[in-house]
């Protein structure tokens, strides 16, 4: 009986493709943006827990020397003689992106260091000239070719980016021969040992990293990445709701004549879950795949815009997870049981001899709009009071669901009520049959509309958000990019004579000298600054007191960023202490810091020079004419003999951040699209499975001596009016998600906030591509209504039940 | 007795709007025997055929076929009794229009586990169904689709067939060359006909006849 | 993995211990390495600093002590250098590696610790005069111009330390033939002398507290290049201070075939000084133990007929198992049998 029954049950599939390909293509675009989405966050959270876990920075105590010092090895050895079990770590960068790690393996804890390492291979390689490094199998891929490091083995556990090699050999390849910069301590210590201080006053103990910093940093960006995943599997699942609901309402009758030909209601459910599993497994299945690649496609710009932001690096290659797997499916399978559920609970509590009316489903009942528009009205009450109490991450982005939920579930609500609107103020009869018709193909359209809306207001909002940052941003940069030139002095000697050189030649040496400090107990970059024109003109203040540059100067005030000020709670007037400092200083100004995770503090160049002596000076901005600057270039190069890589012009800055900051939002857009593109085909999908059902409503219009084309016509215009009604909606809605990722979102994850602007240009050009999808996808069941056979409108007439 | 009907009673809605739609109703019908079932709209003829099929339960009394109380079984029991005792034949053909003819035909003997190549062969042959085998219910007549669901009917030899006014959606020359198909079908295959009907014509041709008045036998 | 396979690497690769199990064969094929040559007199105090020239080298130095209770107790110092190329380099560079054991045996309890480092930046090296031997705060010194017969001795793990003061009153002995000691019939041989005449004062940190104690102790010295041939599997070694005053070193060395090469010196209680060749010598295993999973035996029968010698070893602790990198079964034995005494057993190559 089963394989009879089910084979009836599938054969509907057969005889509607274009349904089953919606059912198919909604679920696994849905499971694709998912997984993608997913994929992507946990490869670059796998790359940060590689990164944490190198030489058990998440698990060991480290010795490390004060900010911008190193330990001799002299002091490892004073160290090691006095009885305490620590091991020599050597961390540079090379040529500028390979970051090498020395390492010392006859001392290094247990369990510090990835099991492949050592593996077999003769510690005379490890550590006699040139060496031996170790590196994750895509850095050795990106390294290839690459002359001056030792050969390289892979370890899969490996950061990204990172060479491990015997301390040795970094002193080598990092010219920073005798150098340690910080002391793993073993776990295990002896019985009896000298006292720190007295063996190595300089250095402090710290603990371990509890959290992992980089995780907490890209939180909000992987949160981002998260929402337009949630976001795009929703618009799929209206997909897939509304296929499976009109297969359900479809197959009605078939239900009933089943049971009336002895099929137990058990039984028909049992094998409808069964069509339902199958059906997902395939479609889950084909998504995951097609997530994989989307994930696959994406992860570069990602992995850039990690390494732009954060300086994280990241992975560029997808490993296939298995718990990815089953969250996919997973996922998949909560969707469509959300969205079949109904239609099964519905189809158990019928009666065998209930009425077989497909056509209820598309009838809509004021009651149910009712029901809807209060449902929404809660959820926007619900978001609303989430705004009032919003804090953190989570809160922002529940917020966001509940607002952009009640707004799906609203648009139906208001179309019909406009609908009805328009046909009570029709008096031709053509136009009321118009309005009238639309309003009675609402329901059947509503899901892909609200699908749509969700899109659109994603891409205002996200759009709207970018745009305001890259406004901001920009002004920002030419706001902090005042100088002309910045030029970095290979040594002290060099900034010297450098600055002695250029005094008479520029109109002001800048310099750009910092160190580390602590401050409000986190570790903050202390910048002195001079007294001139250039800051008191440009610098981007948030909230300052009058006389800020004047007591800046004097000396006893300080400047702190906006990500500083947040995340200590400082404000203008609070005194602020920094390791370093003799004294606590005044806040005298907050200024906005965009792109920087970090706290900064800004005092005087003389206070920093005073109070950190050993501050190194090397880096300068120069202002001067712009039409001068290219000679002054020339001139340092050829009479100071800078190399060109040390000056850099204010262009090549800028377009160097804008870049990081495109790179940022690259992927972001790319999702936007696809999103829409989902949502253009639900539109399409909902159009043509209407269309086939239209033709009794159709063939009167037809009858009374409308033409197809007209007829084909008034479809189309149906099609792009609630589009536009749709976009119409859209729009505020996605401005109210750019307001909340501005202004509560981005202050709890980035702790800056940003002004949003308004940018309707970019709205005009996505209700065009709204439009234009809209059309496009009425444009072939409208095309294939005015091609219809008249044969098939009248056997409307003949079959009319 | 292949259907013995006991004292029925059926009555739609609740109190005030209470409809008594069966009262006392008997009736019994032996295997090979054909009995219309005739009377006014509303008298409750399709009702009791329901009971009959185990579509609905009686409020009283009792059904039987082949000696099992058919009011008695769950849902699930019920349905396998109209799956292996019972062919139904509707008034709206109910074909299974995502399936083709030939499937359609052979539907209810492979529920039933009676799947009989040669006698679907022949029942299509004889329905005139051999020529449009692989059409689907939608690209047929509403003759043919009901000459398809008297076949689906018969082609898992049930003992019994229950009939709902199964010519009443076609035409009358139509009507009758369907009607003489099935009555020479059902007497081929020795089973016992229940058919509501309200021509007088067909009635005249079963065995007995059956007339149902204000939900009572008059 | 971890460190483990690291270490491993560094020492597997890392070229034979003599003194450790599991290295036969690895004593094979030492090129550009200095080898012993019978008939090189013995230059002190330079013999006491390390020979970078030569493959391995250690200072082995192990102490029978008793406390006021009269409680048997056992040190174990051990400095190896193991070298991966023939010579010195300034830096992380030098092929210089050394590795240390240190052990502190009570009845009850057995006491490891182990330390790893590189010759080249100054945390393990050796010294010839003044003599210092030192790996982090481990070391042995010797007072200036004693040579080696007076020494400070401090080690410390996670749960002991101890600081011990050695005195000797008799001269150096020089094993084997002028200190060319031979290790197999086919020629295999080390340089090889001893100081077995310490008597020894100082404190133990135990878990439970100070001890202070006293004994008598026994420092070998030895390296070679080619300590093992390649068929033979593993030693056991003995050093003995008879209560008459005499002292015996031996050992056999076993081959894979099932049997064995012994050598040894006797040491008359007057001092003087007479090496036996192979054969000379019986060792043989009475009780045995399971130790760390394996078949140990724990108990000796030592006979030397021609000194009337039939001795019976019992370990002091039958758990005096070595778990370092390479483990090895070493402790303080007491001695019955024609002689009493106390000693050191070493056992290695038993799995």
């Amino acid at each position: 009986m089963r394989r009879a029954v089910l084979q009836a049950l599938l054969s509907h599939w057969r005889r509607h493709k274009l349904q089953g390909l919606s059912l198919f293509l909604g679920l696994a675009i849905a499971t694709a943006l998912w997984s993608g989405v997913q994929a992507i966050n946990a490869q670059a959270r796998a790359s940060y827990d590689d990164a944490a876990r190198v030489l058990g920075q998440n698990r060991l105590e480290r010795l490390v020397p004060p900010p911008d010092a190193v330990i001799s090895e002299q002091t490892y050895v004073v160290l090691r003689r006095g009885g305490w079990r620590v091991s020599p770590v050597l961390s540079g960068m090379w040529q500028g992106d390979v970051r090498v790690l020395g390492i010392d393996p006859s001392t290094l804890p247990m369990g510090s260091a990835p099991a492949q390492i050592g593996q077999g291979l003769p510690i005379q390689d490890f550590i006699t000239p040139p060496g031996l490094g170790y590196a994750a199998p895509e850095t050795i891929a990106l390294l290839k070719d690459t002359p001056g490091l030792p050969p390289l083995t892979p370890v899969p556990d490996l950061a990204p980016g990172l060479v491990m090699v015997d301390i040795g050999i970094a002193q080598g390849l990092l010219g920073r021969e005798g150098q340690i910069s910080y002391l793993l301590v073993d776990p295990v210590q002896p019985l009896v040992q000298a006292p720190l201080g007295d063996l190595a006053p300089d250095l402090t103990r710290q603990a371990p990293d509890a959290g992992n910093d980089l995780a907490r940093l890209t939180d909000s960006f992987h949160l981002n990445l998260t929402a337009f995943g949630f976001l795009s599997f929703a618009v799929g699942l209206f997909i897939v709701h509304g296929a499976i609901g009109l297969a359900f309402e479809q197959r009605r009758p078939l239900f009933r004549t089943l049971r009336a030909l002895g099929v137990p209601l058990r039984d028909l459910i049992t094998m409808l879950l069964a069509e339902i599993v199958l059906l997902t497994l395939v479609a889950a299945g084909a998504g995951m795949v097609l997530g994989y690649l989307i994930a696959a496609w994406l992860l570069p710009d990602v992995a850039a815009t990690l390494s732009g932001l954060y300086g994280a690096a990241v992975s560029g290659e997808l490993a296939l997870r298995p718990q990815w797997w089953g969250a996919g499916f997973a996922m998949a399978f909560a969707g469509v049981a959300l969205a079949s559920g109904q239609s099964l609970w519905r189809l158990a509590r019928l009666p065998v001899l209930a009425p077989a009316q497909p056509r209820a489903w598309l009838r809509a009942s004021v009651r149910s709009l009712r029901w809807q528009g209060l449902v929404a009205i809660l959820l926007a009450l619900a978001g609303i009071g989430l705004a009032w109490r919003a804090e953190g991450l989570i809160a922002g982005f529940a917020m966001l669901a509940a607002l952009l939920l009640a707004a799906a579930l609203l648009l139906p609500v208001l179309l019909a009520a406009l609908l009805a609107l328009a046909e009570r103020l029709g008096d031709r009869a053509m136009l009321r049959w118009f309005w009238a018709d639309t309003r009675q193909q609402l329901p059947g359209l509503s899901l892909a509309l609200m699908a749509l809306l969700l899109a659109l207001a994603a891409n205002v909002g996200v759009t709207t958000m970018v745009s305001s940052f890259r406004q901001t941003f920009t002004g920002w940069l030419d706001q902090r990019l005042a100088s002309e030139l910045y030029v970095t002095a290979a040594d002290e000697a060099q900034g010297a004579a450098l600055r002695d050189w250029l005094a008479p030649r520029a109109d002001a040496v800048l310099p750009i000298w910092d160190v580390t400090a602590q401050a409000a107990g986190r570790p903050v970059a202390v910048y002195g600054v001079a007294d001139h024109a250039t800051y008191r003109d440009h610098w981007p203040l948030l909230d300052a007191t009058s006389d800020v540059w004047d007591r800046l100067a004097m000396g006893d005030a300080l400047l702190v960023n906006e990500q500083l000020a947040r995340r200590a709670g400082l404000s203008v007037g609070d005194p602020l202490s920094v390791a370093g400092l003799p004294a606590p200083l005044t806040i005298a100004g907050v200024y906005s810091d965009y792109g920087n995770p970090l706290g900064q503090v800004i005092v005087s160049v003389d206070t920093l020079v005073t109070h950190f002596p050993d501050v190194p000076k090397l880096r300068h901005g120069i202002r001067i004419a712009p039409d001068r600057a290219d000679d002054l270039r020339r001139a340092m190069q050829d009479e100071l003999g800078l190399s060109p890589d040390q000056i850099t012009d204010q262009a090549a800055i800028k377009a160097f951040s804008l870049g990081v900051f495109e790179q940022t939002f690259a992927v972001t857009g790319a999702l936007g699209v696809l999103t829409l593109g989902v949502a253009g085909f639900a539109i399409l999908t909902a159009q043509l499975t209407l269309a086939a059902m239209r033709l009794p409503q159709l063939a009167p219009v037809w009858g009374v001596g409308v033409t197809r084309r007209h007829l084909a016509g008034l479809e189309l215009l149906r099609a792009v009016l609630l589009t536009a009604l749709t976009m119409i909606f859209a729009l505020p809605v996605g401005l109210l998600l750019a307001w909340v990722l501005l202004k509560i979102v981005n202050v709890a994850a980035f702790g800056w906030e940003l002004p949003m602007g308004l940018f309707p240009r970019d709205w005009l050009l996505l209700g065009g591509i709204a439009l234009l999808a809209g059309g496009a996808a009425a444009a072939w069941p409208a095309w294939r209504l005015a091609r219809l056979q008249p044969a098939r409108l009248l056997g409307v007439f003949a079959h009319e039940r | 007795m292949l259907l013995e009907v006991d004292q029925v009673a059926k009555s739609f809605g609740t109190d005030p709007a209470k409809v008594q739609v069966l009262q006392g109703v008997s009736l019994r019908l032996a295997a090979g025997e054909t009995v219309a079932l005739t009377g006014e709209s509303g008298s409750g003829k399709s009702t009791l055929l329901h009971l009959c099929a185990g579509l609905d339960r009686p409020d009283q009394g009792q059904i039987r076929i082949d000696g099992a109380d058919i009011g008695a079984q769950s849902d699930s029991g019920r349905a396998g009794m109209r799956r292996n005792a019972i062919g139904i034949v509707f008034q709206q053909f109910n074909l299974i229009p995502s399936l083709d003819v030939a499937a359609n035909l052979a539907f209810q003997a492979r529920m039933a586990g009676r799947l009989d190549a040669a006698r679907i062969a022949t029942l299509a042959d004889r329905l005139g169904l051999a020529d449009l085998l692989h059409r689907y219910p939608d690209q047929l007549s509403g003759g043919q689709q009901q000459r398809v669901a008297i076949g689906r009917a018969l082609a898992g030899a049930p003992a019994l067939i229950l009939a709902d006014e199964p010519t009443g959606n076609l035409d009358e020359a139509t009507g009758a060359a369907v009607m003489d198909l099935m009555l020479d079908l059902v007497a081929d295959a020795g089973a016992g006909l229940l058919m509501v009907t309200h021509s007088e014509k067909l009635a005249a041709r079963m065995d007995r006849r059956l007339h149902l008045s204000s939900g009572r036998v008059a | 993995m971890s460190v483990r396979g690291i270490l491993i690497l560094l020492l597997t690769l890392w070229p034979a211990w003599g003194h450790t199990q599991g290295f036969a064969g690895l004593g094979t094929g030492q090129e550009g390495f200095a080898l012993p040559v019978e008939g090189t007199a013995l230059q002190f105090p330079e013999d006491h600093g390390a020979h970078p020239a030569f493959r391995i080298e250690w200072w082995y130095l192990t102490a029978n002590l008793t406390d006021a209770s009269g409680r048997d107790l056992g040190v174990q110092w051990t400095l190896f250098r193991s070298a991966i190329a023939p010579e010195t380099r300034p830096g992380w560079q030098d092929p210089q590696l050394w590795l240390a054991h240190a052990a502190v045996t009570t009845p009850d309890t057995h006491h490891v610790a182990e330390r790893m480092g590189r010759g080249g930046v100054g945390q393990a090296g050796v010294r010839a005069a003044p003599f210092a031997a030192w790996i982090d705060d481990w070391e042995m010194r010797g007072a200036p111009g004693q040579g080696l017969q007076d020494l400070t001795l401090k080690a410390t793990g996670e749960d002991f330390a101890y600081a011990l003061r050695l005195k000797a009153d008799a001269p150096l002995v020089l094993q084997g033939r002028d200190g060319y000691s031979q290790k197999s019939p086919e020629g295999q041989a080390s340089y090889y002398y001893s100081q077995p005449h310490y008597t020894v004062t100082g404190t133990l940190t135990l878990p439970d507290g100070d001890v202070t104690v006293t004994g008598t102790a026994w420092l070998d010295r030895e390296w070679s290049s080619q300590p093992l041939s390649a068929d033979q599997a593993g030693w056991d070694w003995i050093s003995l201070h008879l209560d008459d005053g005499a002292k015996l070193m031996g050992f056999q060395l076993r081959d894979t075939g099932g049997g064995a090469y012994t050598s040894g010196t006797w040491i008359g209680a007057d001092g003087t000084v007479a090496p036996f060749g192979d054969g000379a010598l019986r060792m043989t295993p009475l009780d045995r133990a399971q130790v760390a999973g394996r078949d140990m035996p724990v108990g000796w029968r030592v006979e030397l007929p021609e000194r009337d010698l039939d001795l019976t070893l019992r370990a002091v602790n039958e758990n005096a198992w070595m778990d370092t990198l390479f483990p090895y079964w070493e402790g303080p034995v007491r001695i019955g049998g024609s002689h009493s005494g106390r000693g050191y057993l070493e056992m290695t190559g038993y799995e």
